[in-house]
């Protein structure tokens, strides 16, 4: 193996494991009931929304060589088959592959 | 030690038919594709998923290793990319905790908190009792993250046959899945407003600061839509 892949490896893990790390330790203190929980479930929530939200806009990676309105045009009508297939999550996930996969052949 | 009964029972979420595990799959499926593509081997490819398994932190490895950046820069790119699994620990172990089970428990199974785990055990925590929660979460975290590592060791060996549209395809699938299961979970008039401003102050932040922006914008829609819905319960 090489060193610096290695040890990249073991930097991510441990930037990684330390965010969890820290939020069992938070948690010890706090309860499930109490207004700091109920602000933690939203800033949870939030910035997940946040990264989702980032990744289709901003991506990292390979998804950064589509272009912006393909992704969002994908998104959109993702979203809306989820909601006509009365929220079944499966049938979004595989349009939005299959579709992505063939505008970017053919943009 | 471990209750076996809930644990089995939490590791079988992910049979469902609209369980996490197939975006889950397809997108470490492109991970181990681009491990390979970058230089990595099997080995190293296995232990950076075995180890890290959160998506955007090992994508932003990846491009850092790309670029040759130092690895102090390395550290701070993944710390700021995955420090949302911080709000995303303490908004679930709470959940979790009982006196009567060993600490051990949640500081080795916080290494399974991501998004798909976690969002299967937002839902299914009050099908549970308390006492058993921590070892059906064990379940679902085992579950999520043999399929995250199997995934890899899959797309490394099937990279050759994977071209450049299969795998925008694959990538695709991940936010597009966790864009429809944030949906699903929006039943409070907090955590609707948390998901919907927090999809638009992301990237809106991005402008300001693409490192901070998750960070940011998270922190001030979570912030708004705890004051909104508190306000409006009263």
């Amino acid at each position: 193996m090489t060193t610096s892949i290695v040890l990249a490896i073991i930097v991510t893990s441990i930037a990684t494991y330390s965010s969890r790390f820290l939020g069992v330790l938070s948690s010890e203190k706090i309860k499930e009931t109490s207004k700091i929980f109920v602000w933690f479930n939203c800033l949870a929530y939030s910035t997940l929304a946040a990264l989702i939200a980032r990744v289709v806009i901003f991506p990292y990676g390979i998804l950064s060589e589509t272009d912006h309105l393909l992704r969002l045009i994908v998104l959109f009508f993702s979203i809306l088959i989820f909601y006509l297939t009365k929220r079944n999550l499966v049938y979004p996930t595989v349009f939005s592959a299959i579709i992505l996969f063939f505008l970017s052949s053919y943009f | 030690m471990i209750n076996l009964k809930y644990f089995f029972q939490g590791f079988s979420c992910i049979k469902r038919f609209d369980s996490p595990a197939i975006a889950l799959f397809c997108c470490m499926i492109a991970i181990g594709a681009l491990f390979k593509n970058i230089g990595l081997n099997i080995q190293e490819s296995f232990f950076s998923t075995f180890l890290t398994y959160a998506l955007p932190g090992s994508l932003v490895m990846a491009e850092s290793l790309i670029i040759g950046a130092p690895l102090l820069n390395i550290f701070i790119a993944v710390w700021l990319v995955n420090a949302r699994l911080y709000p995303m620990t303490v908004s679930l172990m709470p959940l979790l905790m009982h006196e009567s089970q060993p600490k051990w428990k949640y500081y080795l199974s916080c290494h399974f908190v991501a998004v798909s785990a976690w969002l299967i055990m937002k839902s299914n925590y009050q099908n549970v009792d308390k006492k058993n929660r921590i070892d059906y979460w064990m379940g679902v975290g085992t579950a999520t993250w043999s399929i995250a590592i199997i995934g890899t060791i899959i797309g490394f060996i099937t990279s050759d046959f994977l071209n450049k549209d299969v795998m925008i395809g694959l990538a695709i699938v991940n936010p597009v899945y966790f864009m429809c299961m944030m949906i699903g979970a929006m039943q409070t008039i907090q955590i609707t407003l948390s998901i919907i401003l927090g999809a638009i102050l992301g990237p809106a932040f991005y402008y300001l600061s693409p490192e901070w922006s998750i960070l940011f914008g998270g922190f001030f829609a979570g912030t708004i839509a705890y004051f909104v819905g508190t306000k409006n319960d009263n």
